[in-house]
């Protein structure tokens, strides 16, 4: 099997990643998605709010998936489903599995790596107490109630202020179940603002700020947690410690890229976004090998996978018809310091660059009235006043090519939070 | 009437049950939970010691030193994984050397093969993550991993093949004697046997008291541990122990069968029988030794952590055989607590050996001592798997993402003898749900597996059997009842 475009995973960034390719120019393109059908994660993501930046509509998930979905079928663009993909090898050989063709291989000519996120799990937050059932990641909650149709509890707390822990939290209101209290580790949420308004203050949900599971009681089934507050090493503060009876606990504390197949084959992958390293053209350190999407680095809102995954798609096509050339890591790293956590994309080739690049980042802490600016060889082109920053809602800035190459010898690209 | 019960399923009662399978005799296995496996067998550190710890001349070294031998050919026969990787105490500069030689003559005299110190530069070839502070460590090459829910299902499913009965949910509330006979009274009615085994890990002893002059007293002895990712599997190759100090025998650093890191135990006597929760303190205590052998032990790759309980008999020595002071046909295998995993093989030979003796059981001629575990694709060739999918398409169909497994194997896992009835027990078979999400993305599609092959409506699917329901109702429900006055 050969195909021009092969793309790992059929949610919104390997839907919008292959339509854009097409529309590119690249005909032969095979789409592998591991679950029974298109669409990702938005199937189970019954609620609102998704589209209103790409159709300047309030959707729900399933439906902004049929959009792109629909797309991808008009344009007759081929996908396989139940389809796993094992292994990609550097030189692009991707190895996948289903029922239908068994272990089978496919030669590409350039790959999209689309796999999305995971959860963080119970084991990997160190929560000591039993082990009983009950305790839920937040997204295996929301697919148990929005796709099976059942409730997996009665009566829920929620560690972490996720967003999908906050959706779930006025989900599982909506079916009956009570939330009793959402406890954040962190002195600020990890959820968008709006999220936290709608989905628990709307609904009287209190939101413990700082606060902690210590402990999970019951052996069977949960029957209590208990939650304590924490100092600002995010250490229990004794004493402060508040019992919760329950039979659920749902943890919405943080999302995984999902990076074995990437860091098998070899790809550089940034110690801050759990995602690969990618330049200008959302390309690896592997030539040929583009990511977009959760698997590079966790969004806010989809329409931001939509959007970087339309650059990964034109880029692939790109590289398919030999108009840009592979990853050189010639690129200039981009620097981010004072609360500026990460910059997608790290590095940048004004030699390689489109007219425009949207650097995508997230910040560390909470600011108010800050400025978030941009250093060109030490000096400042871009000064743009926030009203308030969050960890939880991701930023951009765009980066213009003739900015870089007015400079002459570019040697350093800076993205840094300012106070004024 | 049984001619032999075992009480509890665990790795020592399967071990004693496929031993007595090999004779004509009627044999039956009492546990309380809902699947072999569920006490400590379930959580200990997986390892095969090499038998240096023991004390010389206990039944403890000898059965150790036994186990260890013959743990190589019945991981071929019984089909489990056991990877003879070698072990090393870790002797550092602030420890006492003479308590590292002490170690090395107590296994000599043990009989433990292959002992030898090592000293620093040997030392780092073997593991270039050794502490810095490491001088020389005593290596075992004879010690060993095993996957120590691989040894207890093996046991266990070779021994029901073999005519074994088990039953499961069936908790043994009391036991009387009289004449010849034991009446074991349980929540599924009462049973009858000429013989009894009790080999019911931390309660052991209250079998025990309950029909023998001579007390016995079986503390549990609370170890926890953290798994860590298999991308981090390869931070050792050997077990690495701390040398014992003032303050206990250490944490261990140890690649598990599958690849993982495991880190840990702590050591913490406790009254409760049942007290297997992880607790802060616990998992602060690993966190601040793992690092006297080992350096840089990636402890931010955590997947899990869980907590075991050693059935600790004040004596510090097994207990195996016609219990003192009690009635005739009462036999004790008490106190297995390390090295009793890997004792498991020598103990089951020693005491279903005895009690064969005891009762004159025929040897059974139809007696088939293989058996063949689940399929795993991954050691398959390319032809070989794809020839699978073709005859059992399931097989093409991935499930445990984490782990690579397949609907397939986790079907085998179900269907097979003793089959799993609940996620954990799927997990235990198969793997599936024991990776990095930790069962995030599959428990759903697992559960309607389960449902599916055990024809349950999915509300009734398990975590672990019991009260461990994943569903409390459908969406709705109690909206509705509400609405209705109900």
């Amino acid at each position: 099997m050969k195909y021009d475009i092969v793309i790992v995973g059929g949610g919104p960034a390997g839907l919008a990643a292959a339509v854009s390719a097409y529309d590119a120019g690249t005909k032969s393109i095979l789409i592998l998605e591991r679950d029974r059908e298109l669409g990702g994660i938005l199937n189970q993501c019954i609620h609102n709010g998704f589209g209103l930046h790409t159709f300047n509509e309030e959707l729900t998930g399933p439906e902004y998936a049929a959009r792109f979905i629909t797309q991808v079928m008009d344009r007759g663009i081929e996908y396989k489903l139940n389809t796993m993909v094992m292994d990609i090898s550097a030189d692009r050989k991707v190895t996948a599995l289903n029922r239908e063709d068994g272990l089978f291989e496919i030669e590409a000519g350039a790959v999209i790596l689309a796999m999305g996120c995971r959860e963080r799990a119970r084991g990997a937050l160190n929560i000591p107490g039993y082990r009983p059932a009950g305790i839920y990641s937040a997204g295996t909650a929301q697919r148990l109630v929005n796709i099976e149709g059942f409730l997996p509890g009665r009566e829920v707390v929620i560690l972490g202020s996720g967003d999908i822990g906050l959706i779930m939290a006025r989900r599982m209101t909506l079916e009956g179940a009570k939330v009793k209290v959402v406890a954040e580790l962190m002195p600020y949420s990890g959820g968008l603002k709006r999220n936290i308004v709608q989905c628990l203050d709307d609904f009287g949900i209190p939101l413990k700020l700082s606060h902690t599971v210590v402990d999970i009681q019951g052996k069977e089934r949960v029957t209590g947690v208990t939650i304590a507050q924490v100092d600002e090493n995010r250490r229990p503060i004794p004493g402060t410690e508040e019992f919760y009876e329950c039979d659920t606990l749902l943890l919405s504390c943080g999302l995984i890229p999902e990076n074995e197949l990437s860091s098998s084959m070899g790809v550089e992958m940034h110690k801050v976004t759990g995602g690969p390293v990618v330049n200008e053209s959302l390309e690896t350190s592997v030539a040929g090998v583009f990511a977009c999407g959760n698997v590079l680095h966790v969004h806010d809102l989809v329409d931001y996978v939509s959007e970087e995954a339309g650059i990964a798609g034109r880029m692939a096509c790109e590289f398919v018809q030999g108009k840009v050339k592979g990853s050189d890591g010639k690129g200039i790293t981009v620097k981010t310091e004072s609360g500026v956590r990460y910059s997608v994309p790290a590095t940048i080739n004004p030699v390689n660059m489109a007219e425009e690049v949207v650097l995508r980042f997230r910040v560390g802490d909470v600011y108010k009235d800050a400025y978030v600016s941009l250093y060109i060889n030490g000096e400042r082109v871009s000064h743009k006043k926030k009203r308030i920053l969050t960890p939880g809602e991701m930023e951009n800035v765009t980066l213009k090519r003739e900015q870089l190459l007015s400079v002459g010898d570019l040697t350093d690209i800076t993205l840094k939070i300012e106070e004024d | 009437m049984y001619d032999v019960i075992i009480i509890g399923a665990g790795v020592s009662g399967a071990a004693v049950a496929r031993e007595l399978a090999r004779y004509k005799a009627q044999i039956c296995v009492i546990e309380r939970c809902e699947d072999v496996c569920c006490g400590t067998s379930k959580a200990n550190s997986g390892i095969v010691h090499a038998g240096y710890d023991a004390k010389p001349g206990s039944l403890m070294a000898k059965l150790n030193v036994k186990g260890n031998a013959m743990m190589g050919g019945l991981s071929e026969e019984l089909d489990f994984e056991f990877k003879r990787i070698g072990s090393l105490v870790v002797c550092t500069k602030n420890d006492d050397r003479s308590k590292l030689e002490e170690l090395y003559k107590r296994g000599l005299q043990n009989g433990v093969p292959g002992l030898k110190i090592v000293e620093r530069d040997e030392l780092l070839k073997l593991e270039p993550n050794i502490s810095d502070d490491a001088e020389c460590a005593l290596y075992a090459p004879s010690a060993g991993i095993v996957c120590p829910f691989g040894l207890n299902i093996a046991l266990a499913e070779n021994a029901a093949t073999n005519g074994v009965e088990f039953k499961f949910d069936t908790e043994v509330k009391n036991i009387e004697y009289t004449e010849g006979c034991f009446e074991l009274e349980t929540n599924k009615g009462t049973f009858t046997a000429k013989a009894v085994v009790n080999a019911a890990g931390v309660y052991a002893d209250v079998f025990h008291n309950m029909l023998c002059d001579k007390k016995i007293n079986i503390t549990p002895r609370k170890g926890e541990y953290f798994l860590l990712d298999k991308g981090v599997g390869g931070h050792v190759s050997h077990t690495i122990f701390q040398l014992p100090d003032a303050l206990g025998k250490g944490v261990l650093v140890s690649p598990t069968t599958h690849g993982n890191l495991l880190v840990g135990p702590t050591a913490l006597d406790i009254e409760d029988k049942e007290g297997t929760n992880t607790t802060l303190s616990g998992l602060d205590k690993i966190t601040a030794t793992a690092g006297k052998a080992v350096k840089n032990v990636p402890l931010r790759s955590v997947i899990t952590s869980f907590s075991g309980l050693r059935a600790h008999e004040d004596g510090h020595e097994f207990i195996i055989g016609q219990a003192e002071g009690g009635p005739k046909g009462f036999f004790d295998c008490a106190g297995i607590e390390s090295p009793g995993l890997s004792s498991a093989p020598a103990i089951g030979e020693m005491l279903g050996g005895l009690i064969a003796k005891e009762y004159g059981f025929e040897k059974n001629p139809r007696f088939n001592g293989k058996r063949k575990g689940i399929v795993r694709p991954k050691d398959l060739t390319t032809d070989e798997y794809n020839k699978l999918i073709k005859e059992q398409p399931a097989y093409g169909t991935i499930i445990c993402r984490c782990e690579s497994i397949t609907e397939g194997e986790i079907i085998d896992s179900i269907r097979r003898p003793l089959g799993a009835k609940s996620l954990d027990g799927v997990k235990r078979r198969t793997r599936a749900g024991m990776g990095r999400c930790q069962a995030g993305f599959c428990s759903p599609k697992t559960m309607e597996i389960i449902a599916r092959e055990l024809n349950i409506p999915l509300e009734s699917v398990t975590k672990a059997g019991g009260n461990s329901i994943i569903i409390k109702g459908v969406n709705k429900d109690r909206i509705d009842c509400e609405v209705a006055g109900r």
